[in-house]
């Protein structure tokens, strides 16, 4: 699944690069939106579901154990070297 | 004079949420910059949102579009609801996650520890409030010229010399110290808190706007159609080269080393609290973009008693105010909306100042005083009223280099944000490549900052705009040269020691089976900030 989101996200950068229709008015989608901009406000749509299915599929679960009650307490390292 | 009262009771309201944040404050250094790590995931999303969009997100994208065409939405919007959410996703969380585990406050910190090297921070100190500055002033200037053009007939007695205008001096110190004071107050948390207000405002006006807008114009469809026959061009992207659009999709990288972002992240409950930010943010943008790009085309060609609603040559700042005050004829409604919308666009300003101010006196507290001082000789009280006194000092010189009204500030502003993407594969190489050493980053924020001079330079200081260099946007060329220093004196120059890549790619703990409340939480936490924290 992991491999399937990054594909998605790439396609979708690839997918952002609309050259096909860029001299392009026609078609209106309701008779308002130009394709152009309608395309791109599609792919926000279309980002919020990737996002949407990389926080449900590719979660970083790992990265959670900060919530642990026996983790460690902090140790603040602002004195590196 | 009604814009006037609306932009008063607006201020008010503001400053009366930054007081009521301060009876939340547990006095301490990490409440006061981090808000003891519990922020919620509806606080974080309206932060992070209040604080990547500033004024552009409404006036700048009407305006643009007006000039442009479509294609700005494609150009700005859509990139970055791609972008900003994949920095969120993947670099955000990683960060937020070191900085909870060993105590981080600013970016400064978890760079000098992740590659164990005091020059990097030396190095990055300058470099990051540098950036920082022009950014903050755009927005003080932004602010004073707004509220100056939107109480024109205001006072006449009073400020005879500006036709009854608040003048911008005014103006810029009344947006500075309702800042100051939620900053001063409520700190992270303050901001939080107003950041979130402030983005329901502007989105809501934004759409507000966009319908009595539509009306109007006799309906969106009619709208078209008289662009359509008038300038068919502003529906299409014919004026606009292809390679500037692909390059153009670099800038919005600079989000994931904006060191007040960074901030943001860490005031974060947990990793979970993030997931709400990764998939609305596109959503909000969508929201607030679109409807923007669509009033800025439809200008081109709306006409009210036969003439141009926004006459040829005029300033593209100002097409959106045009629109509403003209198609609204002066009404009472109509004066009102323009109080609300000044309101508006002077929330996104003020949802991006606050936490730049926050962030700077953070850095200078953390990162100048606790660093060189030794943080042990600070106690918590003695870090608070440090920040604060930096926070107030940061204030009071950003207004000060305001009233220079340095020209070409606005086009400074991209030029910033292709600083910071330069910065991008070092905080990407940061979270991801074991490899990276200290002294291939050094070199390569180095060259950052070399080449953003030199094409800086060849810009003629920002007053050739842009200057695109080779076709392409100046960021393209910093993000190459950085990423390929960085490689290569990576691959050349020693690798991190193995305590120091354990410590930050080490194996993880398991999860726990019941989330608690944020580890650094130094004080019990009260119901009523029990019920705060759900947001």
């Amino acid at each position: 699944m992991r491999t399937l989101i990054i594909i998605a996200i790439a396609l979708l950068v690839v997918l952002h690069q609309d050259f096909w229709w860029w001299d392009r008015a026609q078609p209106l989608l309701w008779g308002v939106l130009p394709i152009g901009l309608a395309w791109h406000a599609g792919l926000s749509l279309a980002a919020a579901a990737l996002w949407l299915a990389a926080v449900k599929w590719c979660w970083p679960a790992h990265l959670e154990v900060e919530d642990d009650p026996a983790a460690p307490p902090p140790t603040p390292r602002e004195d590196a070297p | 004079m009604t814009a006037f009262v609306v932009i008063l009771a607006y201020l008010a309201l503001l400053l009366a949420l930054g007081l009521v944040s301060n009876r939340f404050f547990r006095g301490t250094a990490t409440d006061y910059f981090l808000a003891s790590r519990g922020i919620g995931p509806f606080l974080l999303v309206m932060s992070l949102f209040g604080t990547t969009m500033t004024a552009f997100a409404l006036v700048g994208s009407t305006g643009e579009s007006w000039k442009e065409g479509i294609g700005v939405y494609g150009m700005l919007a859509s990139s970055s609801g791609i972008v900003h959410s994949a920095c969120f996703f993947l670099v955000g969380i990683k960060l937020w996650s070191w900085g909870k585990r060993y105590g981080y406050v600013t970016q400064i910190q978890f760079f000098r520890d992740r590659f164990q090297s005091p020059m990097l921070g030396l190095l990055l100190f300058p470099i990051l409030v540098g950036l920082v500055i022009p950014y903050l002033l755009i927005g003080v200037i932004g602010a004073g010229i707004t509220i100056e053009k939107a109480t024109v007939g205001a006072m006449p007695g009073l400020f005879p010399g500006t036709h009854g205008a608040i003048p911008f001096w005014f103006g810029a110190a009344l947006t500075c110290l309702i800042v100051l004071t939620y900053v001063f107050f409520g700190g992270v948390r303050g901001t939080a808190w107003a950041n979130a207000f402030q983005t329901i405002v502007f989105v809501g006006l934004g759409v507000v706007t966009f319908l009595i807008i539509t009306g109007k114009l006799g309906g969106a469809q009619a709208a078209t159609a008289a662009v359509m026959q008038a300038h068919p061009e502003k529906l299409t992207r014919a004026g606009l080269s292809k390679l500037h659009f692909t390059t153009y999709l670099l800038i919005p990288l600079s989000v994931a080393m904006f060191p007040h972002l960074f901030q943001h992240w860490l005031t974060a409950r947990s990793a979970r609290t993030f997931r709400l930010s990764v998939v609305a943010h596109p959503l909000l943008i969508l929201l607030v973009w679109a409807p923007c790009v669509l009033i800025g085309v439809w200008a081109t060609a709306a006409m009210i008693h036969g003439k141009p609603v926004v006459p040829p040559g005029a300033n593209e700042n100002a097409v959106l105010g045009l629109m509403v005050n003209r198609l609204t004829g002066g009404t009472y409604g109509g004066q009102l909306l323009g109080g609300l919308l000044t309101a508006g666009i002077l929330a996104a300003i003020m949802s991006s100042l606050d936490s730049q101010f926050l962030c700077i006196g953070s850095i200078f507290t953390h990162d100048v005083v606790g660093h060189y001082l030794g943080h042990e000789r600070l106690s918590e009280r003695a870090r608070v009223v440090i920040g604060r006194g930096f926070v107030i000092l940061v204030v009071l010189v950003t207004y000060l280099l305001a009233l220079t009204r340095p020209g070409g500030i606005f086009t400074l502003g991209v030029w910033t944000f292709s600083g910071f993407a330069g910065l991008f594969p070092v905080v990407l190489a940061a979270c991801y490549w074991k490899r990276a050493s200290a002294a291939g980053v050094i070199a390569s924020v180095l060259v950052t900052a070399g080449t953003w001079l030199w094409l800086f330079a060849r810009a003629g200081w920002g007053a050739e705009g842009q200057a695109m260099f080779l076709g392409m946007m100046p960021v393209a060329t910093i993000v190459a040269a950085s990423s390929a220093v960085l490689v290569g004196v990576s691959l050349l120059t020693p690798a991190p020691s193995d305590l120091t890549l354990s410590r930050f790619f080490g194996r993880p703990r398991p999860v726990a089976a019941t989330p608690t409340r944020a580890v650094t939480a130094d004080v019990a936490a009260t119901p009523a900030e029990k019920w705060v924290g759900k947001f």
